[in-house]
């Protein structure tokens, strides 16, 4: 900040408080003029539709606790940054303060983390110390969007079970979880139009076992060919390279019913699985990569 | 008591406008308030919104407090302005059409805000919610108020102006300019626009329009109400002249600075954070000011607490004001921040506020208003006003002390850690935790707006009954000057 806004923030702040202080004093009157004889206090004089004032003098106790708090204040913004630019004798910064404590948990933290270093991620998935930290980093960082048992909903994968969109090995969900991923499934609609939509549709449930339209679905193995066989694959079993999912295995993330398997065809879908690599330390996401693979083995 | 007091019923006063804004704050609290309960069982039970987007509590949210801010409360500081000014300058009202325009403006915009939030507009602004095209009407309107109210006080037959008046000015003038300053936007459509400001400056301009809104509009606003009623309802003089010189500067200058507290431990810079608090802290004297100077002024009259539900709820309000306003500045010391900061503690602090404070005085002057704007000896029936008082009490007593409990609950859950600095409880715990606090606060809400219905029952039977079915066994809720 310029030396001219530091000044001004620290000639309006003291005016203020200095004015406030004057008003006070000023109308600080202990004793009132004499009480007349009824032993009522005396009034201003001043009558408002039949509402009249009296004199009465500024309660003490409250004078002093009107002090007492701009007392703190001027103390307040001599010790720590308030005047401007000026940094407060102690020093404080509240970026400080957060390091300081980073720094007071990381060391404290270390001595835990620490009797797990070299140890390979299968082996700490059948570590009961291991896998108690994993289930509480987990319930902190992954519980909102994945559920707090890894059930996974509507747009977000079960971790839980044996299919994975880009791989259920440790490397592969260590990846996941440092990196983050980005699913692209484009929208087909202009490409293939709504017959095709419905086409490739009937085709899915073909391949999947469920009841279709045959017709349909004849021709939609032809558009499936065309058009989706390159992530998907030939025999539909998906691509963890690119995390295309699998099409026959009776597992939807976006939901089984024909509208929603429409919707995807037609609108694509974009998953996003945030990366984890500047929020959580590397030990953290060893443990938490070792409880999420515990999970899928159970 | 006072030759002047005779103008009561004058046809000199234009009493058209008050009635009319004084109908309103009973039924815009009616529809705030529901609004408020039904929100508050959708976080108990969140289905409750039938998965209709209109119905779900991210839209419902804002309509609840624009509702019950500038729907109820704002009709109430219309009428009462509107009365006050009137009474204590001994003048009519300047520009009665523009006053006309007022009501007819101002309901426009709470329509208007009904209609354009449950929708989804909304510059997602908190207490601003409202997009380009309302905050212009609103500013039209609040202009065509400071003329009306202004120009009455400029032609006023009295030396001098009120003390209710300082404080109505202080809030019209303020609120125009925090209006104006945080509304400030470039319309991309007729529905959409962006703030002018970006980042931590936006933020800053937000909270310093949000922290003023309470400062002006839900405090000063409202002082100004107390500072007529309550010597009218207790027939007592002000307690003390001085009293109300020193709080009123003090309050305007202070209260102003007070914004970064919603920001502390941001990225908004530490000298502002700082700032904001130690004069938070300062404004704890002047606050409690307002508030010595209206329960003193009952002193010599405390035996007509026992009789007059009218007058319990004036003090019982000014009580709650005392409260809220000691339990602001303790919020806003960084370190307390940090405990309470985005936990339900912050809801109970708004809602003894809003509830205990504005909702109770507001409700209190109507009681005081209502017989006198419809020629009416008194309020139909004072048993009433005293079952309507223990409901608004209880309510509010119920709905901030769950709010405390969950509050500290929630805050000592999320900041508990494991021996190896994971955290003890993810959030979902914390809310589970909080479902008891939930169910109280349901309970403490629907009693407030019950209190509501029984108060426009009341209303009704006031203005529309006969006047020989009062129930003339009970006190009148009026102060003696006041029978015509």
């Amino acid at each position: 900040m310029s030396t001219f806004w530091s000044a001004w923030i620290i000639v309006i702040f003291v005016v203020t408080v200095a004015g406030v202080c004057w008003v006070l004093v000023a109308n600080r009157k202990v004793i009132v003029k004499e009480k007349p004889k009824d032993g009522e206090a005396p009034k201003t004089g001043h009558v408002y539709d039949g509402i009249e004032e009296y004199d009465n003098p500024l309660p003490g106790w409250w004078f002093n606790m009107f002090v007492g708090t701009v007392v703190f204040a001027g103390i307040y913004v001599v010790l720590y940054p308030g005047l401007g630019n000026f940094p407060g004798v102690l020093g404080w910064t509240s970026t400080g303060q957060w390091q300081e404590q980073v720094t007071k948990a990381d060391e404290r933290f270390e001595a835990v983390y620490s009797t797990f270093e070299g140890q390979s991620i299968e082996e700490l998935a059948l570590n009961p110390q291991a896998f108690k930290i994993g289930r509480r980093l987990f319930g902190n960082n992954c519980a909102v969007c994945h559920g707090s048992d890894g059930g996974g909903g509507y747009g977000f994968p079960n971790l839980s079970d044996d299919d994975w969109l880009y791989g259920g090995t440790p490397e592969a969900i260590e990846a996941s979880i440092i990196h983050g991923r980005r699913g692209a499934m484009p929208g087909w609609l202009a490409v293939i139009g709504e017959g095709g939509v419905n086409q490739v549709t009937e085709y899915l449930f073909q391949i999947g076992g469920h009841e279709h339209d045959q017709a349909l679905a004849e021709a939609g193995g032809k558009v499936y060919a065309t058009f989706c066989v390159a992530c998907h694959g030939a025999d539909a079993s998906g691509n963890q390279a690119m995390g295309a999912p699998n099409l026959k295995d009776d597992v939807w993330l976006y939901g089984r019913s024909p509208e929603l398997i429409k919707t995807s065809i037609r609108s694509g879908r974009q998953g996003l699985m945030p990366a984890q690599k500047e929020m959580l330390l590397e030990s953290k996401i060893r443990l938490l990569t070792s409880y999420v693979y515990s999970l899928s083995r159970q | 008591m006072n030759e002047l007091t005779a103008a009561n019923t004058s046809p000199t006063y234009n009493m058209g406008v008050v009635k009319q804004f004084a109908i309103m704050t009973v039924v815009w609290g009616i529809v705030g308030m529901l609004v408020g309960v039904i929100l508050a069982a959708e976080m108990i039970w969140p289905d409750l919104n039938m998965g209709l987007p209109w119905l779900h509590f991210g839209r419902l949210r804002p309509l609840h407090t624009n509702a019950v801010i500038f729907a109820f409360g704002g009709c109430a500081l219309f009428s009462t302005s509107y009365y006050v000014v009137q009474r204590t300058c001994q003048a009519t009202l300047f520009a009665p059409g523009l006053a006309k325009f007022t009501f007819w403006g101002w309901q426009l915009v709470i329509v208007a805000a009904a209609i354009t939030l449950p929708m989804g507009l909304t510059t997602s602004k908190e207490y601003a919610e409202l997009e380009w095209p309302i905050d212009i009407l609103i500013t039209v309107v609040w202009l065509s108020y400071a003329t009306v109210f202004f120009g009455t006080i400029a032609k006023r037959k009295t030396s001098h102006i009120y003390v209710a008046n300082w404080f109505y000015g202080a809030f019209i003038l303020a609120v125009a300019m925090l209006h104006v300053v945080n509304s400030a936007a470039i319309p991309v459509s007729m529905f959409k626009s962006y703030s002018v400001y970006a980042g931590t400056i936006d933020a800053m301009v937000q909270w310093w329009y949000g922290h003023n809104a309470v400062g002006f509009y839900l405090t000063a606003g409202f002082l100004g109400m107390m500072y007529y009623f309550v010597p009218k309802q207790a027939g007592r003089p002000v307690y003390s002249y001085r009293l109300s010189i020193v709080h009123f500067w003090a309050l305007v200058a202070v209260y102003i600075w007070a914004g970064p507290h919603h920001l502390h431990y941001s990225a908004l810079p530490d000298w502002a954070q700082s700032l904001g608090m130690v004069m938070s802290l300062i404004l704890l004297a002047p606050s409690w000011g307002g508030m010595i100077n209206g329960i003193m002024t009952l002193s010599g009259a405390w035996d007509k607490l026992r009789t007059d539900p009218t007058l319990r709820f004036l003090v019982v309000s000014l009580s709650f004001y005392g409260m809220s306003t000691f339990e602001g500045p303790m919020m806003s010391i960084k370190t307390v921040n940090a405990l309470s900061h985005n936990t339900d503690w912050t809801i109970g602090h708004v809602h003894s506020g809003a509830l205990g404070w504005v909702g109770m005085i507001s409700i209190g002057c109507m009681y005081h208003l209502i017989p006198v704007l419809f020629e009416k000896p008194k309020m139909y029936s004072i048993k009433l006003i005293n079952m309507h008082f223990w409901l608004a009490t209880m309510g509010t007593v119920l709905y901030i002390a769950s709010m405390w409990v969950n509050g500290i609950a929630q805050g000592l859950m999320w900041r508990a850690f494991n021996v190896d600095g994971t955290l003890t409880y993810t959030f979902a715990e914390s809310i589970e935790a909080s479902m008891p606090g939930y169910y109280v606060r349901l309970l403490g809400g629907t009693m407030f707006f019950l209190g509501m219905l029984v108060m426009a029952f009341n209303v009704w039977r006031t203005c529309c009954g006969n006047p020989s079915t009062v129930d003339g066994q009970l006190v009148s809720s009026l102060a003696e000057g006041d029978k015509p």
